[in-house]
């Protein structure tokens, strides 16, 4: 056998995996995949633009009024509206790219099944063009920012950090999701069950002060509440307290810590081990 | 009648078609000295098949312990095998026999369960064509997202843009959303997708039979040219007449097992064998034993001056050659010929004694190779066509020594009306009573 010829080398093939066939290519059918979703939201109608930001902005609407003129709780609070529709916009990014992840795997089956496909690359390009919708909605929230008079300070600065931080824990959720709904299809409701909790276990509507102490500690178990009471201090109002405080101690913060780490463990293991297999699952 | 020299003409299958006519194609190429780019060792695939699938967390929670029951289907056992550079190798295999999912681990979509599996370079499988296509984008995007899929880069994709549309002849549809597109559109856009495919190994799904007649000639083409420009290439399919035509090894897979592996004529015969063994039970040959009195050796069609040609001008004469070689002596030979258009409405057939310098000949001797040539004149409108032909004893039509159904195909090409199924010619006249 004559191989010391220009040709390649023979290599071992590892068989599908979650990255499959390289980072470069893994990246840029992620972005062009991302960017595609993204777009034809935009640009697929005369409103696109205006449709997306539409969903946040009436659903503030009502809660504002609700919790303005109803339950009064907002009054009380500092740029109450603006705060409101930061969370709803960031809540919202959340539970988007969560809930649309979960049956991403299983409806682009075509391509499992039919192309060597990254399987990573589905949940996460979900997650990608909400965090596209995202930064657009974030728009709508400068405009209030200005609007109220929200003094500026250096720690907008630091926000890029609550990006990241949310990004993360949402990508580590989308992975545990569509792996596992290869195999348990209730996952989905579950997890629908489990996301409208989330969003009133998370200080979204009412500011984390009003709560009764003795639930701040199960409030503070909730891994997104620290990111969004540190997003308030830093983005909002610098006298609100930040996730440290909240908490009482940065022992304290351990618990949500810990469940922030152990679900991005939980995603990166799961997919990795449901990635090879998902083709003959499906 | 004369009769031309034999030509020698390497392993054609029972149709002979467009692609392989050229002389000298389809002669065996040889790669024993290129390197090894594919090498699978005792490949193994099983699928658990549930008896009944849990696929809820509920049943789960419910029956914590039970032991899902499942039956093993061996859909691989032990295959191994070699593909060298620039070899265009195909796997041959019926329904069910394992190809598909060959193709699968080869192409890292499914795990394997044993042996190993070596490949060198870059490999990418085409193993339906448009998979992936996105219906909300336009053609040029989905041309540069699928060549991200196949390994290019951003930049490279975008460069071939151009190209595949000028291939695909959809240069005015660039910018339409594919959602749009006929079926045939989007046939011709994967297609040329996936020639631009800038990798060292194609693996191929039977996705050479699409489109029309004239984009079926143009992929055959470019076949070629893969061939010719020294990719590797594996072909996946049934259609024996593009192992036969286009592979330079094959293999034959049956229940999960490699039953050959070799010259691609001897897989496609093997296949043959496997395929009518049970529909006729009989496990030596397809073809009853007192039909295989001659071996076809071609067929093909000739123009005026001898040239082989698949397309036809209208009024062009047929001259239809048909070459054998006689395995054992028939007496009282008969050639008979049917035409037959692709609806199969038979539009003609005759029936002649072989002739010799004019007269029929008593016998055809063992051995003897034989070109009979049949000039037919042509009525036929324009279509798409093929001929078969039968060697007959006794003098006898119902007595068969050899037949070669379809062993020709071929084109009419014209402006006239294709209605119908031939042209006449009428001539009219008109009587009025009234008249005297």
């Amino acid at each position: 056998m004559s191989e010391e010829k220009a040709a390649p080398r023979l290599v071992e093939v590892p068989g599908p995996t979650a990255l499959g066939g390289g980072f470069r290519r893994f990246f840029e059918l992620l972005w062009l995949i991302a960017v595609n979703d993204f777009k034809k939201t935009y640009f697929g109608t005369v409103l696109g633009y205006v449709w997306s930001l539409l969903r946040p902005l009436a659903l503030f609407a009502v809660l504002l009024f609700v919790f303005t003129r109803i339950f009064r709780i907002g009054s009380e609070v500092e740029y109450y509206p603006v705060l409101l529709l930061f969370n709803i916009v960031m809540i919202s990014f959340f539970q988007e790219a969560t809930i649309g992840s979960v049956a991403s795997v299983v409806n682009q089956e075509s391509l499992v099944r039919k192309t060597r496909f990254p399987r990573l690359v589905i949940p996460l390009a979900v997650v990608l063009t909400g965090l596209f919708n995202f930064g657009t909605n974030l728009v709508a929230v400068v405009i209030f920012i200005i609007a109220f008079g929200v003094p500026v300070t250096w720690t907008w600065l630091l926000f890029p950090i609550i990006v990241l931080a949310l990004f993360i824990f949402t990508m580590a959720m989308a992975m545990l999701l569509s792996a596992l709904y290869v195999r348990f299809r209730d996952v989905g409701i579950i997890w629908s069950v489990l996301v409208t909790a989330l969003f009133y276990a998370t200080p979204v509507l009412y500011p984390i002060e009003v709560v009764p102490p003795q639930y701040v500690d199960w409030i503070m178990i909730n891994p997104l509440t620290p990111i969004f009471e540190q997003a308030r201090h830093w983005v909002i109002d610098p006298s609100a307290p930040g996730a440290v405080a909240v908490a009482g101690s940065y022992w304290a913060l351990l618990p949500p810590i810990g469940i922030y780490i152990a679900v991005c463990v939980a995603g990166v293991l799961v997919f990795r081990r449901e990635a090879p297999r998902i083709a003959e699952e499906l | 009648m004369n009769i031309p020299t034999p030509l020698p003409i390497a392993s054609i299958g029972l149709q002979a078609s467009d692609s392989i006519q050229a002389p000298g194609e389809g002669s065996v190429r040889d790669f024993s000295s290129s390197p090894v780019v594919i090498r699978a060792e005792g490949l193994s695939k099983d699928f658990e098949i549930p008896e009944y699938r849990i696929d809820s967390l509920k049943e789960r929670a419910v029956h914590p312990f039970r032991k899902q029951e499942t039956r093993i289907l061996h859909a691989l056992e032990d295959v191994s095998f070699e593909v060298r550079q620039g070899e265009f190798f195909g796997i041959a295999g019926r329904n069910g026999s394992g190809k598909s999912t060959l193709l699968k681990i080869l192409a890292s979509i499914y795990t394997r369960d044993g042996g190993s599996l070596k490949v060198a370079g870059q490999l990418a499988p085409f193993i339906e064509l448009g998979v992936g296509f996105n219906p909300e984008l336009d053609a040029a995007q989905n041309i540069v997202l699928n060549g991200v899929m196949m390994g290019l880069t951003r930049q490279q994709a975008e460069a071939k843009v151009e190209k595949v549309l000028d291939f695909a002849e959809l240069h005015d549809f660039s910018e339409l959303k594919i959602k749009n597109f006929s079926s045939g559109m989007l046939v011709r856009l994967a297609f040329s997708t996936m020639l631009e495919a800038d990798v060292d190994i194609l693996l191929i799904d039977e996705v050479l039979a699409v489109g029309d007649a004239a984009f079926v000639q143009k992929c055959n083409d470019a076949f070629r040219d893969m061939k010719e420009s020294g990719k590797t290439v594996v072909l996946v399919t049934h259609d024996m007449e593009s192992i036969e035509n286009l592979c330079d090894r094959a293999m034959l897979l049956d229940n999960g097992r490699m039953t050959k592996i070799g010259d691609p004529g001897e897989v496609g015969r093997e296949y043959m064998r496997l395929n009518f063994a049970e529909a006729a039970d009989d496990h030596d040959s397809w073809v009853p034993s007192d039909q295989r009195a001659a071996t076809m050796l071609g067929a093909w069609l000739e123009d005026a001056d001898g040239k082989r040609v698949s397309n036809l001008a209208e009024e062009e004469v047929i001259r239809a050659v048909v070459e054998f070689e006689m395995r054992s002596t028939v007496e009282g030979p008969l050639f008979t010929g049917m035409i037959a258009n692709v609806d199969m409405v038979h539009i003609a057939a005759w029936e002649q004694p072989v002739l010799r310098d004019g007269q029929p000949i008593e016998k055809l001797e063992a051995g003897e190779r034989v070109a009979v040539v049949t000039e037919i004149e042509n009525n036929l409108v324009p279509g798409r066509y093929n001929g078969s032909f039968r060697l007959c004893r006794n003098e006898n039509a119902d007595d068969v020594a050899m037949q070669m159904i379809g062993a020709v195909d071929f084109v009419v090409y014209g402006t006239s009306s294709s209605h119908g199924v031939v042209r006449i010619e009428p001539r009219q006249s008109t009587r009025f009573e009234n008249d005297e």
